[in-house]
């Protein structure tokens, strides 16, 4: 298995931990990653704000990208990879606007590459077994809930997800790491994405009731698949000292991997582990 | 052309109130999104691109994904917001945020996010909390903050993407 991989600016930033973790579990289940040279911001949540087009444009040069290198992209960061999604749905529906930007970026677009966030591959069958096969450390003691937020999720005619209610892809992860997983009514509402910037005290709100309704279901920990939610619920919860783990740390420090420890003491709430 | 021009679906809208009930900072709007939709309805635009809420709302698309009528109520928010910054309608600091971010990508081709704050902090004064600064030092002390920002990302395409547009 080979993939295009879209690490996006979070993980070259704040989320450092996220991008070595998902990198270490890979290689552990023989999931080659080749960053894609040169590429740009898909535009976050912003482009979508100021300009219909730009949203489209900027992941569409992405998708070209990995068009040419002959891969599905792997994007680990929520919002690029809803982003890249939307583009490819955009340019598989909008033929005026793929003929557009063929001729802008002088290339002749397909616009069929395959977008995946890595929830969906390591939750399918095949990869569940081989990930059970690596376990070293046993987790069965550790009751945690699973957390999605927004653009795993939503829109579903984008994402594809399973369930944009009840979602179950991080679920069967984690059991499969023998982690009790407890269910939860919170795990598709928002934590203020990025109002942390210039409204923190919205965020604020947010994340620490999710936090509040974490400990009120008897969990120890959230786990999160985006780095935004993993930011402002580990920064902006209130002495709730409430661990926000990424699944690929949890996957990582199942496997036995010594990085790990590396990885969590850049978490604010010291997780419980390691 | 008015927002109930180009959506004939707000025409559906039969104000069950599903879009604010599931809004998680529709007590924070000062129009709830259902009275948004009743506003552009009565073809009160300029009172819509006045109000804060397009501003408040996080895009987290629960609203249109819960609407038993397809209104397209993400979709909405994302015009008003693009109507509200094209015509210099909305003055207040929240727009700020995808106007930096976009001329961070521009000239970066990625995101850095202490050139980020900073380009924000220029566009909306320097002022740091107690909150903010305890939270930046705990970013800094955690090795969270990338203190380099990282090689410029371009080419000739990226470039073309700026020239279609004008924000």
């Amino acid at each position: 298995m080979k993939f295009a991989y879209y690490p996006g600016c979070s993980l070259e930033g704040s989320s450092r931990e996220y991008d070595e973790s998902l990198r270490a579990v890979c290689e552990a289940l023989g999931i080659q990653l080749v960053e894609i040279p040169q590429w740009n911001c898909c535009g976050a949540s912003s482009a979508h704000q100021v300009d219909s087009f730009l949203k489209i444009a900027l992941p569409a040069l992405d998708l070209l990208k990995a068009e040419e290198m002959g891969l599905p992209i792997l994007a680990p960061c929520a919002a690029c990879f809803l982003n890249l999604k939307r583009a490819k749905k955009a340019l598989l529906e909008d033929e005026k606007l793929k003929t557009k930007l063929s001729s802008l970026f002088g290339k002749n677009f397909q616009g069929k590459t395959q977008v995946f966030h890595p929830l969906w591959v390591f939750s399918n069958s095949e990869l569940i077994e081989r990930l059970s096969g690596l376990i070293k450390v046993k987790l069965s003691e550790l009751k945690l809930v699973c957390y999605y937020g927004c653009y795993l999720v939503r829109p579903p005619e984008i994402t594809e997800v399973d369930d944009p209610e009840n979602p179950q892809l991080m679920e069967r992860i984690m059991e499969a790491l023998g982690i009790q997983v407890i269910n939860w009514a919170w795990k598709v509402d928002c934590c203020g994405g990025s109002h942390s910037l210039l409204n923190p005290h919205l965020v604020k709100k947010l994340s620490k009731r999710l936090v509040q309704k974490a400990k009120e279901s008897g969990a120890q920990g959230i786990v999160v698949a985006c780095p935004l939610c993993q930011a402002n619920l580990d920064l902006y919860q209130e002495n709730q000292n409430m661990p926000i783990y990424y699944f690929t740390e949890l996957m990582g420090f199942s496997f036995g991997i010594k990085d790990a420890k590396n990885w969590f003491k850049r978490h604010m709430v010291k997780p419980s582990l390691g | 052309m008015t927002f109930k021009e180009v959506f004939p679906e707000l025409f559906k809208c039969y104000q069950c109130l599903s879009c604010t009930l599931g809004c998680p900072l529709a007590e924070e709007m000062d129009l709830k999104p259902h009275k948004l939709v009743n506003m552009l309805i009565l073809g009160k635009d300029k009172e819509v691109l006045n109000s804060l809420t397009p501003w408040i709302c996080a895009s987290c698309e629960s609203c249109q994904v819960r609407c038993p009528n397809g209104v397209p109520l993400s979709e909405l928010m994302d015009q008003i917001r693009q109507k509200g910054i094209k015509e210099r309608i909305y003055k207040g600091k929240a727009s700020a945020l995808p106007l930096v971010f976009l001329k961070e990508i521009k000239k970066r081709g990625r995101i850095h996010e202490i050139s980020l704050i900073l380009g924000l902090k220029r566009l909306v004064g320097f002022k740091v909390s107690m909150e903010e600064l305890r939270i930046g030092l705990r970013m800094f002390l955690k090795g969270k903050l990338r203190m380099r920002p990282t090689k410029r990302v371009s080419s000739e395409s990226f470039k073309r993407i700026f020239e279609e547009v004008s924000f």
